[in-house]
C-alpha cells in the first residue's frame, strides 16, 4: 500500500503522536499502543468516579465545522474524563458563515490559548491544514475531514474487533456500502491492513466502490454474497439520501435489495461474525432492524469503545506535544 | 537606435541557428546576423560573451488579473514578471472582470500594457457574452480591437448546439478558437486527477474523460465547421493521441500544455498542499510522459506557464477550497530546461515550444530572430545557479510551489523591440 507524508506531520522527534490526523503512515506499534491504552480506559467508565487527571488544566476545543452530535459528544466526554476543560464550538453557524477564513478563525482560537483542537470539517485535508498552520504545542485531532479520514472512528472499530475476536491476523472483514464518500472506510482500510487482517473486502456497486481501492490493498466485490462469504466482521456504512440524486444509485429500495444486511444475507458470513456500523443507522436502507438489534450486532459497543479510544488518542497526543515544551518557542510564535 | 549584440551564442530554432555570432538591431528590428550590414555605424555595443541569445519567449497563457482582480496581480506587475522570465509576448485569457467580451475591455488591456512598457500583450476575446455559453459575443469586433482569438475559457457552453453555431460563426470570419476541453458535468466539483491518490486522500476526482470526451466532441465540430482551432492545456495521454490522429487526418489544429503538467504529477497530492491545485489537474506519470512524447513528436507545439497569480489567502485553505493555479512565469525557461533531463528532449525542441511554436499557433509575429523581425530577445546565462524566492519575485502572486528552489540558468536581460526592459541584478 502506498504511503504518503503525513507521518512527519503527526509524530514528534521521538516518534510519538503529537497530532492525530490520519492512520496513513502510522505503524502497527502505534496503533497497538492506542488500542492498549484504550483498553485500560474502558474499565474506567464502570467506576463511580470516571475521571483521570491526564489533561488537568488543559483546554480542549471541539471545533466542528460540520454537524455531528454523536462524535462531538463522545470527544467531549473523553476530554472531560481526562479532566480537561472543554469548549464546544459549532463553527458552521459561527464565524466562517460570516465570511471569516478558516485561518482567521484558527488564529482567534489560538489566541484563547487552547491546547488541543478536535476538528471536523467537510474538506479533505482540513485537519492537515490546521496542523500545519497552527501554533506549535496545539495538538490537532481529526474528527473527520471530508472524504479523507476519520481515524478515531477507525480505531474504535479496531478496538471493537479486537475485543470480540481477540486478534486481527487471519480475519476477513467486509465493508459494505458507500465506500467512495466514506472517510470511515478509508481509515478502516488503513487500520485493518496495518494491523494484519488477511483480507478486507469493499462491497458495493461500481458507482460507490471505485477500482482504485484495489491499489490500496482491498479486494473489491460488487456482489454481496461474494463479499460476505465467510467473513468474520461486517461493517455497514450509512447511505446518504443524496446518492440517489447524484445518479450513483437508482433507489434506496434497490440498494437495500442488493446490498442491505438482513438476517438472510448475514448468513453468508461466518456464524460468529460481528456486525458494526459507524452510525447513525438507516434501518431498512443498509441494515434491517433485526440485524441492527440482533445478537451479532456490536454497534452500541462501538459507541462505548469510542470514548476510550478518544481518551487514548487525546492523552497520547498531549504527551507528544509536552515533549516539545522544552523547545524555545513561545506560544503564538511560529 | 542601433545596437550590436556581440559574441553571444545565438540559438534560434526557427532558423536552425546555433552559433557564436553577432546580432544587429536598427530601428527596433533585427537587420542582420553575423556580419554588420552596410552603413551600420555608431551602434551601441553589448558584449554577450558567455551568454545565450534567444528569441523572446511567447507564452500563450498568462492571467494578468486586470481588470477586476488586481488584488492578485495587474498588467504592470505581471508584465514585469513576464519579462524577468524572458517572456516578451504573451496571450491573456478573457476571464477578467469585466470579461473581455467588448472591444473596450480588449482596448483597456492593451492600453495598460503599452503604458507598462513590458511584454507585448495580446488578449483572447470571449466566445460568448459573459462567457455564459449562451449568446455569441461580437467576435469580429473583438478581433478588430486586437484580440488574437476567441475562447470560452474553461466556462461550459449551454449546450452543443450553441458551441456548434459559435464555431460556424468564427469559421465564417476565419477566427481562431481556443478550446479548453472539459466536459463540465464530469469535472464539476473535482479538484484533483481521478486516480489512486485522489481516492486515497478523499479528494473529489476529475476523470480523464472530462477532457477526452470534450476533446472528441470539439474535434468533430472543428471538422464539421472548418474553424481554426487551438487546444489549450492538454493534460491526458489520450488527448495527445487524439490530437495526433486529428492532425494525421488533415485537421488544422494545434495544442499546448502547461509546464507544470510536464513536470509534476498527482503524487504531490499527499501533501494536501493547495499550491499543487491546478486545472486541469496534475495527472499520472504516464500522462506526463505521454505529453512529453507529444512535444517530441510535434503533436504539441507550445509550452505555457499558465501563469495565474493569486493573493496569499487564495492558497491558505484546505486543498479543495484553494483557488487553482500557479504563478511561475518567471521561471518558465529554467523549468522547461528540466525537461531535457526529464524527457530526453533536446534544447532546440524545448525552445521551439517556447518561441516560434506558440507564435505559429496564434499567428503572432514573434518567437524568431530572423532578419526583419522585431528585436525581442533575451540574454540567458546557462551556467548561473540562482534561487528564486518569494522575497525577490516580480509577480504579485504568492502562489508558487517553487519559491526557494535553486535553478541552473537564468534570464539576465530581456529586450523588446531593441529596448532593454529587464536586467537581472
Amino acid at each position: 500500500m502506498m504511503r504518503s507524508e503525513p507521518r512527519a506531520l503527526q509524530l514528534n522527534e521521538h516518534g510519538q503522536l503529537k497530532h492525530f490526523l490520519t492512520l496513513d503512515g502510522l505503524d502497527k506499534t502505534i496503533l497497538t499502543e492506542i488500542l492498549d491504552r484504550a483498553d485500560s480506559f474502558l474499565s474506567m467508565g464502570e467506576q463511580s468516579v470516571k475521571k483521570v487527571p491526564l489533561l488537568r488544566g488543559r483546554t480542549v476545543v471541539n471545533l466542528f465545522f460540520e454537524n455531528s452530535t454523536r462524535t462531538r459528544t463522545t470527544f467531549e466526554l473523553a476530554a472531560k474524563r481526562l479532566s480537561a476543560d472543554v469548549i464546544n464550538l459549532n463553527i458552521e453557524t459561527s464565524a466562517t458563515s460570516k465570511g471569516e477564513s478558516l485561518l482567521d478563525t484558527l488564529k482567534n482560537l489560538e489566541a484563547m490559548q487552547s491546547d488541543m483542537f478536535v476538528v471536523r470539517h467537510s474538506d479533505s485535508g482540513a485537519a492537515h491544514f490546521i496542523a500545519e498552520h497552527c501554533t506549535p504545542n496545539v495538538a490537532i485531532i481529526n474528527a473527520g475531514d471530508g472524504r479523507h479520514a476519520h481515524p478515531t472512528q477507525a480505531m474504535l472499530d479496531m478496538l471493537t474487533i479486537r475485543r470480540h475476536k481477540g486478534r486481527f491476523e487471519g480475519l476477513k472483514v467486509a465493508i459494505v456500502g458507500d465506500i467512495l464518500h466514506s472517510r470511515v472506510a478509508r481509515s478502516q482500510l488503513q487500520a485493518l491492513t496495518t494491523l494484519g487482517v488477511s483480507e478486507v473486502r469493499l462491497v458495493g456497486p461500481k458507482t460507490l466502490v471505485p477500482s482504485f481501492f484495489e491499489e490500496m490493498g482491498a479486494t473489491i466485490c460488487h456482489d454481496l454474497e461474494a463479499g460476505l462469504k465467510d467473513v468474520d466482521v461486517v461493517v455497514m456504512l450509512r447511505l446518504q439520501k443524496e446518492r440517489m440524486k447524484g445518479a450513483l444509485l437508482p433507489s434506496e429500495s434497490e440498494f437495500y435489495r442488493l446490498y442491505g444486511l438482513t438476517e438472510e444475507t448475514l448468513a453468508w458470513a461466518k456464524p460468529d461474525a460481528i456486525v458494526m456500523h459507524p452510525g447513525p443507522i438507516n434501518r431498512g436502507v443498509e441494515i434491517s432492524s433485526e440485524v441492527a438489534d440482533g445478537d451479532h450486532s456490536v454497534i452500541l459497543n462501538q459507541v462505548t469503545n469510542g470514548i476510550a479510544v478518544r481518551m487514548a488518542v487525546m492523552s497520547m497526543a498531549m504527551s507528544g506535544q509536552l515533549q516539545r515544551d522544552d523547545m524555545p518557542v513561545a506560544r503564538g510564535e511560529k | 537606435m542601433k545596437l550590436r549584440i556581440q559574441n553571444g551564442r545565438l540559438i534560434d530554432p526557427s532558423q536552425d541557428i546555433d552559433a557564436v555570432t553577432d546580432l544587429f538591431i536598427d530601428n527596433q528590428k533585427i537587420v542582420a546576423i553575423g556580419e554588420a550590414p552596410e552603413g551600420f555605424e555608431n551602434a551601441d555595443i553589448v558584449d554577450a560573451s558567455g551568454q545565450w541569445i534567444l528569441p523572446g519567449l511567447v507564452d500563450l497563457a498568462v492571467s494578468l488579473r486586470e481588470p477586476g482582480m488586481t488584488q492578485k496581480g495587474n498588467i504592470a506587475t505581471e508584465g514585469r514578471a513576464a519579462v524577468s522570465g524572458g517572456v516578451t509576448t504573451l496571450v491573456c485569457p478573457p476571464n477578467t472582470r469585466p470579461i473581455v467580451d467588448t472591444p473596450a475591455v480588449a482596448a483597456l488591456i492593451q492600453d495598460k500594457a503599452d503604458e507598462a512598457g513590458m511584454a507585448n500583450v495580446f488578449p483572447i476575446g470571449a466566445l460568448t457574452q459573459g462567457l455564459e455559453g449562451e449568446q455569441l459575443s461580437n467576435m469580429v469586433a473583438l478581433t478588430e480591437a486586437g484580440c488574437v482569438a476567441v475562447s470560452n475559457h474553461r466556462h461550459p457552453m449551454a449546450n452543443t448546439k450553441v458551441l456548434s453555431r459559435a464555431l460556424e460563426y468564427a469559421a465564417t470570419h476565419d477566427l481562431l478558437v481556443v478550446f479548453h476541453p472539459d466536459e463540465s458535468s464530469l469535472s464539476e466539483g473535482g479538484c484533483a486527477h481521478e486516480g489512486l491518490m485522489s481516492t486515497m486522500h478523499g479528494l473529489a476526482g476529475i476523470p480523464e474523460e472530462a477532457e477526452t470526451i470534450a476533446l472528441m466532441r470539439d474535434l468533430l465540430l472543428v471538422e464539421k465547421t472548418g474553424v481554426r482551432a487551438h487546444f489549450a492545456r492538454l493534460s491526458c495521454a489520450k488527448s495527445v493521441e487524439m490530437i495526433a490522429d486529428a492532425k494525421a487526418s488533415g485537421l488544422d489544429v494545434t495544442a499546448d500544455v502547461a509546464i507544470h503538467n510536464l513536470l509534476l504529477t498527482d503524487q504531490l497530492l499527499s501533501r494536501f498542499d493547495g499550491h499543487y491545485h491546478v486545472l486541469p489537474p496534475l495527472r499520472s506519470d504516464e500522462d506526463r510522459l505521454t505529453l512529453i512524447e507529444g512535444i517530441k513528436a510535434g503533436v504539441i507545439s507550445a509550452i505555457c506557464s499558465d501563469h495565474q497569480p493569486h493573493e496569499k489567502m487564495a492558497k491558505i485553505a484546505p486543498f479543495a477550497a484553494t483557488e487553482p493555479g500557479m504563478a511561475n512565469i518567471e521561471i518558465l525557461l529554467p523549468l522547461s530546461m528540466q525537461l531535457m533531463d526529464e524527457g530526453d528532449l533536446d534544447f532546440s525542441t524545448v525552445l521551439t515550444c517556447l518561441t516560434s511554436g506558440p507564435a505559429a499557433c496564434f499567428g503572432l509575429e514573434a518567437g524568431s530572430l530572423s532578419v526583419g523581425s522585431f528585436a525581442d530577445f533575451i540574454m540567458f546565462d546557462s551556467t548561473v545557479r540562482w534561487a528564486w524566492s518569494y522575497e525577490t519575485r516580480k509577480t504579485k502572486g504568492h502562489n508558487s510551489p517553487y519559491f526557494g528552489e535553486e535553478f541552473i540558468g537564468r534570464v539576465m536581460s530581456t529586450y523588446i523591440s531593441g529596448q532593454r526592459v529587464y536586467q537581472a541584478v
